[in-house]
């Protein structure tokens, strides 16, 4: 093991939040581990702690994987189970990594990791090519519109940086990513437990011209921008401290706390409460004791209006221009994460921004499927199962296409029993169809995803 | 990039294109600026979701920090719940006081649940170590238990050791206090669940995200003040498994330990028997930014006793209800 070390630069130019995918054993976890040795992120003491067990098992060299898998489970069965968030550094930019498992029972968790990513490092394993879990990660970064998917074509050294086996497993990958409607997905052959290609070029694949892992994800553009979307805020709270005001000054003070979800809103600008309908005026803006003339997406901030209208929790303060109109009524693609099977007419909350309503599912339009990665016809959906669904809410809720805004397009459906997180969902997705595949089911006149 | 952001901008978007190209100012939060947004809607979402939440307030730095972001979410009310300490007995007395300074500053109500009442009526007992950390756990569920908490914010940070690092940001807990590290929720994008059956509660962890430096960075930045005990000082220690431990009423050297004055400051501060304190002439927040960041060891690493016990010690107290 090289020399170290010190802790990452204290400040770098843009944050990337990544995230690993792949199916189970194509190394996931030793390529993070790889990646955080290799920018000197692992402090001596975690690089300790990672070489006596790794020498205690029997190991010549340090397991690079226990630095993330963490949990007593994992270093036992050498697996991920869940999510690790991991934090590192370079000159150029700050990296938030999440590591996911790669067995389907833990599927959620990679959603998990997934969910907020920038980017999405897929591994293949060079030797077996495209498997189901690989279809399935693939699926769900294309179905969560992650900005930027990376191949690590992984194992390069087990097949002797053979040129002609990362060609044909790329040429598999790009085939499905084409289906999925991924639009890019840069590949790179890599050894994670060498370090072939992760942060410095390999002299073993002469053939590969292109750039490193860490390169890449050091000039990756943060495609996804909020700012430019329109202005939308749901309201966490109210703020009205009344007798409580810690300065008599505020105790008519009236404002509403949350966080912009997209665009910019500025002191003086007319707004619109959503479901409601009732316009205001935006008298200020304040992020603690400071003023501010404009917030824009990200920054958590209280809105203080002209008007005291009736706003509460749950209700979204939009620009009045492109508000989108409240419905009862949404179609949306979901992964189903809940245990027990997803079926029509059942019960469920839908949580919205910071709103929370009932909802009944009307019906299940279909499930992907991950052979022919196209939806087919299902009643039901199972464990990791992605489908189209049509839901019922029990109220108008500001629901807006995810493809347009991610924030104001994603729900979570909820388990009012006990609380659980039973799935993700997206307005508007849709399934790739089944109009160029030959298993199109006959007869079906309804199908029309 | 171009492509992307064209796809994205459908018809309702586009006045915001071109007044954001006019004005041309880059709308990029910075690292902190981050962090604290992301703190700040996770404590204000627990509160909109939850009846009885509290936040566990050690006078540590996590924990003040924690208490800065409370206040900021809901200015110009008051933080909207209490705080909550578990008194191992075993804390530095500058703590304490800073704990007491601190909670009447911003008028919250403390509620302390004391190890050492378990001990006195023997509902628990000294480990022959000595070590209280792992004592803290029946004080912490019975306080939570009492009180009907439902949610309990920490400062825990997914930087600081291997099992907080798999930890939810919104964590549940069962009727036993106990985390299932097998058996995650989903949490999705930035919508926070923390929903759970009656006898359930969570945690909530609102600074995940930061690591030791965002921590220092940020109490620089906005002028924090923290216990005397973090900034360089002299004091008499001795040398134990590798740390400087501090002279006082509940860590006495051995015979073959010799005491010596050094100039030191704590990178966390928790129980005196078994927090370890770090040469160090970092006397301000700027000074301690640079040597943080040039640290080779993890906080814990450099400072906990009870954390090297063994792989799995934190994740092994947070299963039965640690923090």
């Amino acid at each position: 093991m090289g020399a170290l070390t010190s802790q990452a630069p204290v400040t770098s130019g843009t944050l990337l939040r990544l995230a690993t995918a792949g199916s189970v054993d194509d190394g996931k976890s030793t390529l993070v581990g790889r990646l955080l040795h290799d920018t000197k992120s692992v402090l001596s003491d975690q690089l300790a702690a990672v070489e006596r067990v790794s020498r205690d098992r029997g190991l010549t060299a340090a397991d690079l994987a226990l630095l993330t898998d963490g949990l007593r489970a994992e270093r036992e069965q050498g697996i991920t189970i869940d999510v690790a968030y991991r934090y590192f550094a370079t000159a150029q930019r700050s990296f938030v990594l999440a590591d996911c498992p790669g067995h389907v029972q833990y599927t959620r968790n990679t959603v998990t990791g997934s969910s907020t990513a920038d980017v999405v490092v897929l591994l293949v394993d060079a030797r077996k090519g495209v498997l189901e879990q690989t279809r399935r990660h693939l699926a769900v970064t294309a179905l969560l519109r992650v900005p930027h998917v990376i191949v690590a074509v992984n194992k390069i050294d087990l097949v002797d940086f053979s040129q002609e086996v990362f060609d044909r497993v790329n040429a598999e990958v790009q085939q499905v990513a084409h289906e999925l409607g991924v639009e890019e997905a840069t590949a790179i052959p890599v050894s994670a437990l060498d370090g072939d290609n992760v942060a410095e070029p390999s002299a073993r694949t002469p053939w590969y011209s292109g750039p490193t892992l860490l390169g890449l994800l050091e000039t990756l553009s943060p495609a996804d921008d909020p700012v430019r979307e329109s202005f939308r805020m749901p309201v966490q709270l109210v703020i009205r401290p009344q007798g409580a005001a810690r300065d008599a000054a505020h105790r008519d003070y009236r404002g509403y706390a949350g966080q912009v979800a997209s665009g910019v809103v500025r002191v003086g600008e007319e707004v619109v409460t959503l479901p409601s309908g009732q316009r205001s005026t935006v008298a200020g803006i304040d992020l603690g004791e400071r003023t501010l003339d404009e917030a824009f997406a990200g920054q958590s901030v209280t809105l203080r209006l002209t008007d005291e209208i009736d706003i509460s929790r749950g209700d979204v303060i939009a620009a009045v221009d492109g508000a989108p109109d409240p419905t009862q009524d949404i179609e949306a693609v979901v992964c189903w994460l809940g245990d027990a099977p997803l079926r029509p007419g059942q019960r469920l909350l839908l949580k919205h921004g910071s709103r929370t309503v009932q909802t009944a599912v009307r019906t299940i339009d279909g499930a992907l499927d991950l052979d022919d990665l196209h939806a087919v016809p299902s009643e039901t959906l199972s464990l990791n199962d992605i489908g189209l669904v049509r839901l019922r809410l029990a109220g108008p809720v500001p629901v807006e296409n995810y493809s347009v805004s991610r924030r104001g397009g994603s729900f979570l459906l909820i388990d009012a029993h006990d609380g659980r997180t039973v799935a993700a969902g997206m307005v508007g997705a849709t399934l790739p169809t089944a109009a160029d595949a030959p298993t199109r089911p006959e007869g079906d006149e309804e199908w029309e995803i | 990039m171009s492509a992307t952001i064209i796809d994205r901008t459908d018809r309702t978007h586009t006045d915001e294109v071109v007044h954001a190209q006019e004005t041309a100012q880059p709308r990029v939060l910075s690292q902190l600026d981050a962090l604290e947004s992301e703190a700040i809607l996770v404590i204000r979402e627990i509160v909109g979701e939850l009846e009885r939440p509290a936040l566990l307030f050690s006078g540590g730095k996590d924990s003040v920090v924690m208490l800065h972001l409370a206040a900021k979410a809901f200015w110009p009310a008051p933080i909207p719940f209490p705080v909550l300490h578990v008194d191992t007995g075993h804390n530095f007395p500058e703590v304490l006081a800073y704990r007491d300074e601190t909670v009447d500053r911003l008028g919250l109500r403390l509620v302390v649940a004391n190890v050492q009442d378990y001990i006195d009526d023997g509902r628990l007992r000294e480990r022959p170590d000595g070590l209280r950390n792992a004592l803290q756990t029946v004080p912490l569920l019975d306080a939570i238990n009492e009180n009907r908490f439902d949610g309990v914010f920490g400062g825990g940070r997914r930087d600081e050791e291997k099992a907080r690092a798999k930890e939810r940001i919104v964590s549940l807990r069962d009727e036993f206090g106990q985390w299932d590290p097998k058996n995650q929720r989903p949490e999705l994008w930035s919508l926070f669940n923390p929903r759970h059956r009656p006898g359930e509660h969570v945690r909530v962890f609102p600074i995940s995200n930061w690591t030791e430096v965002d921590v220092w960075s940020y109490i620089e930045r906005e002028n924090i003040p923290l216990a005397p005990l973090y900034y360089a000082h002299e004091r008499d220690v001795f040398r134990r498994d590798g740390m400087w431990l501090a002279v006082g009423p509940h860590s006495q050297p051995r015979e073959d330990e010799t005491v010596e004055t050094r100039t030191v400051r704590y990178r966390t501060v928790g129980d005196m028997s078994c927090t370890g304190a770090v040469e160090s002439p970092a006397r301000t927040n700027a000074e301690i930014v640079v040597e943080v960041a040039a640290s080779t060891l993890t906080e814990r690493g450099a400072t906990r006793a009870d954390d090297r016990i063994s792989e799995a010690a934190m994740e092994d107290r947070k299963k039965e209800g640690y923090f």
